[in-house]
């Protein structure tokens, strides 16, 4: 059993939110990832066994789901708007400036951890395009003058 | 019946919001006469006339659809023989691109969105209420979870509100993602820790909704708006505008022009006014093309055709639809197959792979305007498009999400016809900003 005694404390804390115990699956996997950063297939066989379901059914939620990540990423998780807004407004500039700051592309994570870009379905935020999010964070509009100062930021 | 004053109230959603943009606590939002519907309602209105002011205003879903909402919470079963639990839903997983109005009114005005659940929550005589936040709207979930424990602590929320009798909770879901999971159906698979696919309709949702329970989803901004309705009344509602549709909404505008952002507004407030007073028009050196009036799934309205009243029917006659009233500028200098491209991308990639015309039409219909885009464009192509058009269409998926890319397909093989020849015949696009800068991600597994 690889969930620690703290992650049994917070999922016991949110099983009361549902009416039973596979419901919570999205909200159990979120409670794990925040401090592992990923699901190993470990740690998804062990919140199955936790849930009542197999490793087969929460790893078909885990891996439908874009904001579940299946392999190890950074510490901070950089997410690039492809919206057809962003995309007129200057999207394709500012992916190639966060490209060239960190030094590599879309899917990857820098070798010191430090950062994971991905793409994401729009943001919501139109009206404030191009934008990007590290972490919680939202940021826009943006130029790509604007990448560096930004990233510096998340340690 | 209505004596209120209501004087000061023309644009109900934005009343109470703070001019530094911040969130209303809850001493603004009742200073600004919040939870008064909810007082009036559990003092002086059976739940069924709460169901009937709604549907005598006239309000529609607004996260696009345009369903009556009245009309929805009246085939909620009701009385000692309906069966429980039943559910309120709010849809605020907002991630269809090009719509930006809920994040807007989560981040400013979380309680119009708890006093609207508990008020539908009355009407309907559900037992709980599910508010499902997309990933990525940290800031609005936070808002709200806190608005909710506001609420809680002045005896709106939980056991017997307000000494009426009513009890009511809300709990925050936030989504792992995909877009799929806003199609209603869907969002209740979600729920219940089920693979989000849709489901089959019928059942309605109102008949066996979450857990086979009845159930009522509806959007974050349609939800916003019954407080006030609640409060004044189905006429003052209709007093605030002259489309027969009632009330104001929350416009938004995106794209190159003076000052983007999100206005309320009264509805069918015209297409032209919201974009050239309120968003200042185009920036200079930039020319209108064409408008995507409410999201990606909504047909794109020629710069030519924007005297249009942005309310349902209105916009159904511009042969588009009004969908979330989020307007996406396409602007001359920007090409509307790289646009079209980027949106059928989208579409594809969030597919749930379900039925088959969905989850293999999308692909090669953005494979084909790819392929024209990057100037493999041949003779036959444009037919093959407008045959998927039909294809993929209304009634032949298995939800809307393919009928919904269609749409604007539709409109930019009408509206660009030359562009699309121009295209084929000089094999290569002519525009500055073009291309399908396709994310490399698409379809990688995470």
């Amino acid at each position: 059993m690889s969930l620690s005694d703290d992650e049994i404390r917070q999922l016991d804390g949110i099983l009361g939110h549902y009416p039973d115990r596979r419901a919570a699956a999205a909200t159990a996997m979120r409670i794990v990832q925040a401090r592992r950063r990923w699901l190993s297939d470990e740690a998804l066989a062990d919140l199955g066994a936790y849930l009542s379901m197999s490793v087969e059914e929460l790893d078909s939620l885990a891996t439908f789901a874009n904001m579940v990540f299946r392999k190890p990423v950074g510490r901070h998780i950089v997410l690039v708007c492809d919206s057809f807004a962003c995309w007129s407004l200057g999207y394709a500039e500012l992916r190639a400036a966060v490209e060239a700051q960190l030094g590599v592309g879309m899917g990857q994570t820098t070798p010191d951890e430090r950062f994971t870009l991905l793409p994401i379905v729009c943001l919501g935020a139109c009206d404030r395009g191009p934008a990007l999010m590290v972490d919680a964070d939202l940021h826009g509009p943006l130029t790509p003058v604007d990448v560096t100062g930004i990233l510096e930021a998340y340690r | 019946m209505n004596t209120l004053d209501t004087s000061g109230w023309e644009r109900p959603f934005s009343r109470a919001m703070q001019p530094d943009g911040r969130p209303a606590v809850i001493d603004a939002y009742v200073a600004a006469g919040g939870y008064e519907g909810l007082g009036r309602a559990l003092r002086e209105l059976q739940p069924p006339e709460v169901t009937q002011a709604v549907t005598d205003s006239g309000l529609r879903g607004r996260g696009g659809a345009g369903y009556g909402t009245g009309r929805k919470w009246s085939t909620m079963p009701l009385g000692p023989g309906a069966p429980h639990p039943k559910y309120i839903v709010c849809n605020g997983d907002e991630m269809e691109p090009g719509s930006f109005k809920d994040r807007y009114l989560l981040e400013r005005n979380p309680h119009l969105l708890v006093e609207g659940m508990l008020l539908a929550g009355y009407a309907t005589e559900a037992d709980a209420g599910y508010v499902f936040l997309r990933a990525q709207y940290d800031r609005p979930r936070a808002n709200v979870e806190r608005a909710l424990a506001e609420a809680h602590e002045r005896g709106f929320l939980g056991t017997d509100i307000l000494g009426s009798g009513f009890s009511f909770n809300v709990q925050v879901h936030e989504s792992i993602g995909r877009y799929i999971c806003g199609e209603a159906s869907a969002m209740l698979n979600a729920l219940e820790g089920q693979r989000p696919n849709p489901r089959a309709r019928p059942p309605h949702m109102t008949g066996a909704g979450l857990y086979a329970r009845p159930t009522v989803v509806n959007n974050v901004e349609t939800i916003c708006a019954v407080p006030s309705i609640v409060r004044n009344g189905a006429g003052w509602w209709h007093s605030l505008t002259e489309s027969p549709e009632g009330g104001t909404k929350i416009y938004g505008v995106a794209g190159r022009v003076k000052r983007p952002g999100c206005v309320e507004l009264p509805v069918g407030t015209s297409m032209r006014e919201l974009i050239e007073d309120h968003a200042g028009g185009m920036l200079p050196g930039y020319a209108l093309r064409a408008v995507s009036p409410g999201g990606a799934s909504t047909a794109f309205v020629p710069a030519d055709g924007i005297d249009v009243a942005l309310d349902f029917d209105s916009m159904e006659k511009a042969l588009s639809r009004l969908g979330t009233g989020t307007l996406v500028l396409l602007d001359d200098q920007t090409c509307p197959l790289g646009m079209m491209l980027n949106l059928l991308q989208f579409f594809a990639q969030e597919s749930c792979g379900w039925c088959t015309p969905c989850r293999e039409g999308l692909q090669w219909a953005a494979s084909l305007v790819e392929g024209i885009e990057a100037g493999r464009g041949r003779p036959g192509d444009l037919e093959l498009l407008a045959d998927q058009v039909w294809f993929m269409g209304s009634d032949k998926t298995f939800c809307d999400l393919a009928p919904g890319a269609m749409q604007p397909l539709e409109s930019a093989l009408r509206l660009f016809h030359d562009d699309f020849e121009r295209h084929i015949e000089d094999g290569k696009c002519p525009y500055p900003r073009s291309g399908s800068d396709a994310p490399a991600m698409r379809g990688t597994l995470w």
